[in-house]
């Protein structure tokens, strides 16, 4: 069962060749036994999976269910779970229970998937390597002394690791495809505006966006299927007809062999530069001359300030993350001091006491480069780069159907290495922050190994809501590969 | 530009984040760091670029003005660190 596609997990429940319960069980005795070592889950809800499980078989026997009906999930800690504890990986909310599921969590819940529980991640998405979470760093379960990236860190190691077959993350500046890359799943970023944010914790509003972890592209086509579409509670949220990611999936080419005959595949200068390691870089090249191989068209695009969208993405995300991250101010929910003599020193406390060191560093990144004197030089600078950043991305994507290129510099790193050196961690996130600022969709799909067994993950970026097309790539080329099937010994 | 241990403490104060001299000290040295990294932008000339401020041209929409949401004031206040009669409990703001 761990390694079966959602189709054909659908598809043994409807031929009762097992049941949910059953099914749900396999996945809790899996996370009970992988995740002391791997740190995935921070909460595993085992009696409410059970629960939800003998339902779900019991609207199979009663009749027609949509093809999720029954499939064990689980959601990253940002994302609001009624009922079940949301830590968004902070000791602020460590004993935060949400009144209301997210929008993506009801609706996955409508489609009558089963929660197994919810996974760790970086304090507040804040990181790339999960070592800013409260509960303890995630392992890469390649290799336990490594990281699985970040921030949705504990969604692709547990995809990795077969604890679930498919899990909720979201992406900021890379949160869902760098993990996606160091953990060997495939993740993908909807568009900005594609995936409701209603009930997800805010870190960067303007930048943030849901989106799905599983073992394939068409996984996540499913899954899209299922909590992507315009959402009256999000104002962000885009007003367009729902659409079915999957549509483009079945279709028989022309020719057999070249399945992806006619796509051009625009391969950018900035993306290949010194400060990608060889072994990414090899893994890449094979990737794309495999595409070709299947009638890809290989066109040189260009996109300059691919070094600069660095310093802008590190001030806008902090600048909005000083603003959402207001609200925790020990009053309404959340963490409150024990000891205060007023009502600032609450705050003041209450605030230092249930931030990470990181997430505080953002918030006063955020602070300063907002205040008096400082807004023009900093955060007008940087949305006046953040618009070049997407006028580079519209010329590049006027010449090609899907941008291709690695979405880390290296493979997973060990734990502690960068631990200590915000700077150093925040260039390691070059591949991916330009396209939340420009709010495009991009994925990761695991395209081979470097050094050491490591999993290397191709970064395919697609033109605003060109999701179908995306995942139809994606999908031929793992018709082709099997990369994406391939899993660490554990 | 380098900030100050003041600049860091009025930072601190303005984000509502407790720092004593010693924390204080250690975030100087990595908020100078990411403002040294921060500084690269001053290269480019933006002049005559409009600021983007978010990634799709979005108008605001407009809903019918009518209460949609039922009244689920205890569930909300069951997540409060400290509320009684309805109400959230802070220290006394005015003497």
């Amino acid at each position: 069962m761990l390694e079966l596609s959602l189709n054909q997990l659908a598809a043994g429940l409807s031929a009762k060749q097992f049941s949910c319960v059953e099914l749900t069980q396999t996945f809790l005795d899996r996370i009970a036994a992988l995740n002391p070592a791997l740190n995935a889950f921070i909460t595993v809800d085992r009696d409410g999976a059970l629960v939800q499980a003998a339902a779900a078989d019991a609207a199979r026997a009663a009749g027609a269910v949509g093809p999720l009906a029954g499939i064990p999930i689980a959601h990253k800690d940002i994302f609001c779970t009624e009922g079940v504890l949301t830590t968004c990986g902070s000791k602020m909310l460590e004993n935060f229970v949400s009144p209301y599921d997210a929008t993506v969590v009801a609706r996955l819940k409508a489609a009558g998937t089963v929660m197994l529980g919810k996974t760790n991640c970086d304090e507040f998405a804040m990181g790339s390597t999960n070592e800013n979470s409260a509960y303890g760093v995630v392992k890469n379960p390649w290799d336990l002394s490594r990281v699985p990236g970040g921030s949705s860190g504990g969604s692709a190691a547990a995809v990795a690791a077969r604890l679930a077959p498919a899990i909720t993350g979201t992406d900021t500046g890379g949160s869902i495809r760098q993990p996606a890359s160091l953990c060997g799943v495939t993740g993908l970023k909807p568009t900005y505006g594609a995936v409701s944010r209603w009930g997800m914790v805010a870190y960067a509003s303007s930048l943030d966006q849901g989106g799905p972890f599983a073992k394939s592209a068409e996984d996540c086509a499913l899954l899209l299927n299922a909590f992507a579409g315009f959402d009256e509670k999000d104002s962000t949220s885009a007003e367009r007809e729902t659409e079915d990611y999957t549509r483009l999936l079945a279709k028989v080419p022309a020719d057999p062999a070249k399945p992806l005959a006619g796509v051009r595949l625009g391969v950018p200068k900035e993306y290949f530069g010194d400060g990608l390691a060889a072994d990414v870089r090899a893994a890449i090249e094979t990737a794309i001359v495999e595409m070709e191989k299947l009638g890809a068209v290989r066109v040189e695009v260009s996109l300059p300030q691919t070094e600069l969208a660095i310093p802008a993405y590190y001030v806008i995300a902090p600048a909005e993350a000083s603003s959402n991250l207001s609200r925790f101010d020990g009053v309404r929910y959340g963490h409150r001091a024990a000891q205060y003599k007023d009502l600032m020193e609450m705050y003041c406390k209450s605030r230092a006491q249930g931030f990470g060191r990181e997430v505080q560093r953002r918030i006063m990144v955020g602070t300063y480069v907002l205040s008096h004197g400082y807004y023009d030089a900093y955060y007008l600078q940087a949305l006046k780069l953040r618009r070049l950043i997407a006028q580079d991305f519209s010329a590049a994507l006027a010449k090609c159907d899907v941008l291709l290129g690695p979405a880390s510099p290296t493979t997973a790193w060990p734990i502690g290495q960068m631990a200590d050196d915000p700077v150093q961690m925040y260039l390691a996130d070059i591949y991916t922050v330009a396209i939340n600022l420009a709010g495009l969709p991009a994925m990761s799909i695991p395209c081979g190994f470097g050094a050491g067994g490591l999993p290397v993950g191709l970064q395919m970026i697609g033109n605003y809501f060109d999701e179908a097309r995306m995942l139809e790539i994606a999908h031929r080329f793992q018709q082709a590969t099997d990369f994406h099937a391939k899993v660490p010994a554990l | 530009m380098s900030l100050t241990h003041d600049d860091v403490h009025r930072i601190a104060r303005l984000a509502r984040l407790e720092l004593d001299d010693q924390e204080a000290a250690a975030s100087l040295e990595k908020l100078n760091g990411i403002f040294g990294l921060i500084e690269r932008m001053q290269a480019v000339d933006t002049a005559g670029v409009e600021p983007l401020y978010h990634p799709q041209a979005l108008a605001q929409r407009l809903r019918e003005d009518r209460a949609t949401e039922t009244d689920r004031r205890d569930a909300y206040q069951a997540v409060a660190p400290q509320a009684e009669d309805g109400l959230y409990l802070v220290p006394k703001v005015i003497e």
